[in-house]
C-alpha cells in the first residue's frame, strides 16, 4: 500500500518526469514530505507564476510535458496566468494544485479556492481527485490528454485527505477515454483533393503556424514546400517550424509581420493552412484575407477550421502525420504545369520583401533595439532558444533572429503575457543545457517576474536576459503615438531600477550598454559566464517604433511602413 | 437564425454540466433550454440542448462540444427525423363562467387539468414547441399567472439510438 502522495510521485516518473516547478504549502506537505526521497529534480521558483511559465518554456524547448505544483488558494490561483496562457498557446502541461480535505471543500476553509470552477475556460482538461484509488489513472489520463491531438494544459485537484490515504499502485496499462479519441492520419481523398487543387494554383501559398512546431513537421514541410515550389509564410508561434533562412520562406505574417508576407497572402488563388488557428493579429481585417483563394487547412481540432475563415477543403489530423501522408501521393501530379507561374509568383514575393524588408536606421549613433537583435543572431550564430517580453522587444526579436528548427522561438502569442519571457527562459535553459538562451526582454516586462533571478542563481541556470531599455512601456507608446495624439498616458518607465546593481543584488551578472559600439562586446561576454544569469541593460532609443504596422482592424492594404 | 436542437451525450462526471454551460457563455452562444438526466447507462448522462444560431455558429457549438473530454457523441437532431417534447405546467386564471372555455381549449390541445380553485386552474400540457406557444397564446386572454417549462426533450425516430444515428 502506498499514500496518493507516494502513487503521485510513482505515476510521474512512470511518465518519465525529470523536473518539476513547485511552491510548497499547507495542504501540499505531504506530497513534499514525499518529495524528499524522491530523484526527480525540483525547482522552487521565487513567485508560483514564475514556476508555472518555467515549465512552459521547459515544455516548449524540450517538447516534453511541462509539470508544475502550486499550493490551496492563493498558490492556485498564483498560476492561473500561466495555464491559460498554455491554454492559447496549445502548450502540453499537467498543472497539480493543493486542495483542502474533502470534508471541508464548500465550507470556505483556510486558503480554500474552487481552482477547478476558476480554471475552467483555460484548460484543455481537470480534474478534481476524490479517492485515492483513481490517483494513477487520473495522472495517466492527464498527461495523455495533455500531449496529444492539440495540446494543452491539464489541472489535476489534489485534496489533502486524498494524498494522505492509501492505496496500492497500479499503473494502467494505457488509457480508456470514450469521448477522446484525436484524428491523427488525415482522410487521404481530402488530401488528394488538396494537391489537386494546388497543383492547379497559380499564386498558391503555404501559411503555417505553430500546430507545426508542436508536431515537429518542419522536415516534411520542406520537403513539401521544395518539391511543390510553394513559398511559405508564418504565424508569429509558427517561427522555427520552417528554416528562417531557407529561399522559400518568405517570413510571418500579420500586425508586425512582414510587407511581402502579409502581401501574399493578400491575393493569393491558393491558401494551404496548417497547423494554425487563424488568429486576429495574423489575418488582420478578414475580408481582406485572401479573398479569392481557395483555402486548404490541415489541423488536428477541427474546432480549429472553418472557425474565422470558411475553408473549402478540411483536412483533420496532425501537422507532420497528414505531411507524410501527402509526400506519399505527391508523385501522382504534375508540379511543372503551372512552374512558370509560380516562378513569377515567386519573384514577385522577393520583389515585394525587397521593396520592404524589415529595417531601421543603420547609420544611427544610438543603440538602435533592432540592431541588439541582430548582433545577438550574429553573436550566437543563429543557433540560440530566443524567448521574449510582451511588447516591441517581442516583434523585434522575431523581426531581427531568423529561426532555423522548431522549439527555438518561445514567446507568448495568444496571451501576451508581460513576465513571461524570464522564467520561460530559465525553464528552456534547464530542459536544453547545451544551448545558449536568451531572453529579450523590455524594462517593464522584466520587473513583472523579476524575483526568478534567484531561482536562476541558486541553480546556476547561465540564461542572458537582453534588456531593450527604452525607459517605456515602448508598445503602449507606440499606439499612443501613432493613434491617441502623442497623449502618453503612464507609460514612462522614467523611474526603474538600476538594473546592473539589480542584477548583482541577487548574485547575478551586470552589464550595461550605453554605446553601440560596446554592443556586440556585451554579447560576446554574455556568453563566457556559464554559471549564473546575465542581465545586459542595453540603454536603446526611447522612441523607436515597430514597423510595419497594420492597425487593429485594418485590412494590409492599410499598412504602415517605416519612413526612409 | 435557426432553433437547433442538440443532443449530448456525456459521462456523468464532477463538473461535467459546468463545463458545458460554461462553454455556451465563455464563448457566447445562447442556450434557450438544456434538460438533462440519467440514461439508462448510471455512468452516461443525455443533454438536451436548444440554441439559436446561424448555421456557422451551430457548426463551432458542435465541434467544441466535441472537443470536451467528457462528451461522448453529439448530435444535431433538428437535422434528423426526430420527436421533440416539452412539458408545460401553466396556472391560468378561470371563474365559473371562463372555465368552460378553457377547459374546451385544453381538451382539444390534449392538455391535462390537474388542480383547480374558485378563481384559477393548473394546466399540464406535452407538446413540440410550436404547439406549447399556440397554446400559451391562446390562453393568454384568459391571464396567465404563471409557466413552468421542462425545455424540450428529443428523441431520434427509428430503431438506431439517436447518439447513433446519421
Ligand atoms: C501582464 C500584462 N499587462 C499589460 C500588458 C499590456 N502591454 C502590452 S505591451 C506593454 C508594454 C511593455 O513594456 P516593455 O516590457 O518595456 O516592452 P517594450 O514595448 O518597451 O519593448 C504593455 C503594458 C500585457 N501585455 N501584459
Ligand atoms: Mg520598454
Amino acid at each position: 500500500m502506498m499514500t496518493g502522495a507516494q502513487i503521485l510521485i510513482e505515476s510521474l516518473k512512470k511518465e518519465g518526469v525529470d523536473l518539476i516547478f513547485g511552491y510548497p504549502g499547507g495542504v501540499l506537505l505531504g506530497v513534499y514530505d514525499t518529495l524528499y526521497d524522491s530523484d526527480i529534480t525540483h525547482i522552487l521558483p521565487r513567485h508560483e507564476q514564475g514556476g508555472v511559465h518555467a515549465a512552459e518554456g521547459y515544455a516548449r524547448a524540450t517538447g516534453k510535458v511541462g509539470v508544475c505544483f502550486g499550493t490551496s488558494g492563493p498558490g492556485a490561483t498564483n498560476l492561473v496566468t500561466g495555464i491559460a496562457n498554455a491554454h492559447m498557446d496549445s502548450i502540453p502541461m499537467v498543472v497539480f494544485t493543493g486542495q483542502v480535505a474533502t470534508s471541508l471543500i464548500g465550507g470556505d476553509a483556510f486558503q480554500e479556492a474552487d481552482i477547478i470552477g476558476i480554471t475552467r475556460p483555460i484548460v484543455k482538461h481537470s480534474y478534481m481527485l476524490t479517492n485515492v484509488e483513481e490517483t494513477a489513472a487520473v495522472i495517466k489520463e492527464a498527461f495523455h490528454i495533455a500531449r496529444t491531438g492539440r495540446p494543452g494544459p491539464v489541472v489535476i485537484d489534489l485534496p489533502k485527505d486524498v494524498m494522505a490515504a492509501k492505496a496500492k499502485f497500479e499503473w494502467p496499462e494505457k488509457v480508456n477515454l470514450t469521448g477522446y479519441n484525436p484524428t491523427v492520419k488525415g482522410h487521404l481523398g481530402q488530401i488528394k483533393k488538396m494537391l489537386r487543387l494546388l497543383e492547379g494554383a497559380k499564386k498558391p501559398v503555404i501559411y503555417m503556424g505553430g500546430g507545426v512546431v508542436l508536431s515537429e513537421a518542419n522536415e516534411e514541410l520542406v520537403k513539401f514546400s521544395e518539391i511543390t515550389g510553394v513559398p511559405v509564410v508564418s504565424s508569429f508561434l509558427g517561427l522555427g517550424g520552417f528554416p528562417g533562412t531557407h529561399e522559400n520562406f518568405v517570413g510571418w505574417l500579420g500586425m508586425h509581420g512582414n510587407y511581402a508576407s502579409n502581401m501574399a497572402v493578400s491575393d493569393p488563388d491558393f491558401i494551404l493552412a496548417i497547423g494554425t488557428r487563424f488568429s486576429d493579429r495574423s489575418t488582420g481585417r478578414l475580408d481582406g484575407f485572401a479573398p479569392n483563394a481557395k483555402i486548404a487547412h490541415i489541423d488536428v481540432d477541427p474546432a480549429s477550421i472553418s472557425k474565422n475563415v470558411q475553408i473549402e477543403v478540411p483536412i483533420v489530423g496532425d501537422c507532420k502525420a497528414v505531411l507524410k501522408q501527402a509526400l506519399g501521393e505527391i508523385d501522382k501530379f504534375n508540379w511543372d504545369k503551372n512552374a512558370s507561374a509560380r516562378k513569377e509568383w515567386r519573384e514577385q514575393i522577393k520583389a515585394w520583401d525587397k521593396e520592404h524588408p524589415f529595417d531601421y536606421d543603420r547609420t544611427a549613433d544610438i543603440i538602435k533595439p533592432q540592431y541588439v537583435v541582430e548582433t545577438i543572431y550574429k553573436v550566437t550564430e543563429g543557433d540560440a532558444i530566443i524567448c521574449t517580453e510582451v511588447g516591441q522587444n517581442q516583434m523585434w526579436a522575431g523581426q531581427f533572429y531568423k529561426f532555423n528548427r522548431p522549439h527555438q522561438f518561445i514567446s507568448s502569442g495568444g496571451l501576451g503575457t508581460m513576465g513571461y519571457g524570464f522564467p520561460a527562459a530559465i525553464g528552456a535553459k534547464l530542459g536544453c543545457p547545451d544551448k545558449e538562451v536568451f531572453d529579450i526582454a523590455g524594462d517593464g516586462s522584466i520587473l513583472m517576474n523579476i524575483q526568478e533571478l534567484t531561482t536562476a542563481v541558486q541553480n546556476k541556470v547561465a540564461v542572458k536576459v537582453a534588456i531593450l531599455n527604452n525607459r517605456y512601456l515602448g508598445m503602449i507608446r507606440q499606439w499612443q503615438n501613432m493613434f491617441f495624439n502623442d497623449r502618453f498616458s503612464h507609460c514612462d518607465l522614467e523611474c526603474q531600477p538600476d538594473f546592473v546593481k539589480l542584477a548583482e543584488a541577487f548574485g547575478a551578472v551586470g552589464m550595461r550598454i550605453d554605446r553601440k559600439e560596446d554592443v556586440e562586446n556585451a554579447v560576446r561576454e554574455s556568453l563566457k559566464i556559464k554559471d549564473r544569469p546575465v542581465f545586459m541593460d542595453f540603454t536603446v532609443d526611447r522612441n523607436e517604433n515597430v514597423f510595419p504596422m497594420i492597425p487593429a482592424g485594418a485590412s494590409v492594404s492599410e499598412m504602415l511602413l517605416m519612413k526612409k | 437564425m435557426m432553433r437547433h436542437t442538440i443532443s449530448v451525450l456525456v459521462e456523468n462526471k464532477f463538473g461535467v454540466l459546468s463545463r458545458i454551460s460554461g462553454l455556451f457563455s465563455g464563448r457566447g452562444y445562447n442556450i434557450e433550454s438544456l434538460s438533462v438526466n440519467r440514461t439508462t447507462d448510471e455512468g452516461v448522462s443525455i443533454m438536451t440542448i436548444v440554441t439559436i444560431g446561424d448555421d456557422r455558429v451551430v457548426e463551432q457549438i458542435i465541434k467544441q462540444l466535441r472537443k470536451l473530454v467528457n462528451v461522448i457523441r453529439v448530435r444535431n437532431v433538428s437535422e434528423m427525423d426526430h420527436i421533440e417534447r416539452e412539458m408545460i405546467l401553466v396556472k391560468v386564471h378561470a371563474t365559473q363562467r371562463t372555465r368552460p372555455d378553457v377547459f374546451n381549449i385544453v381538451s382539444t390541445f390534449r392538455g391535462k387539468t390537474v388542480d383547480i380553485t374558485n378563481e384559477s386552474v393548473v394546466i399540464e400540457l406535452t407538446g413540440a414547441n410550436d404547439k406549447i406557444l399556440a397554446f400559451l397564446n391562446v390562453m393568454e386572454p384568459y391571464g396567465i399567472i404563471e409557466v413552468v417549462r421542462t425545455g424540450a426533450i428529443a428523441i431520434g425516430r427509428g430503431s438506431k439510438m439517436t447518439s447513433e444515428m446519421k
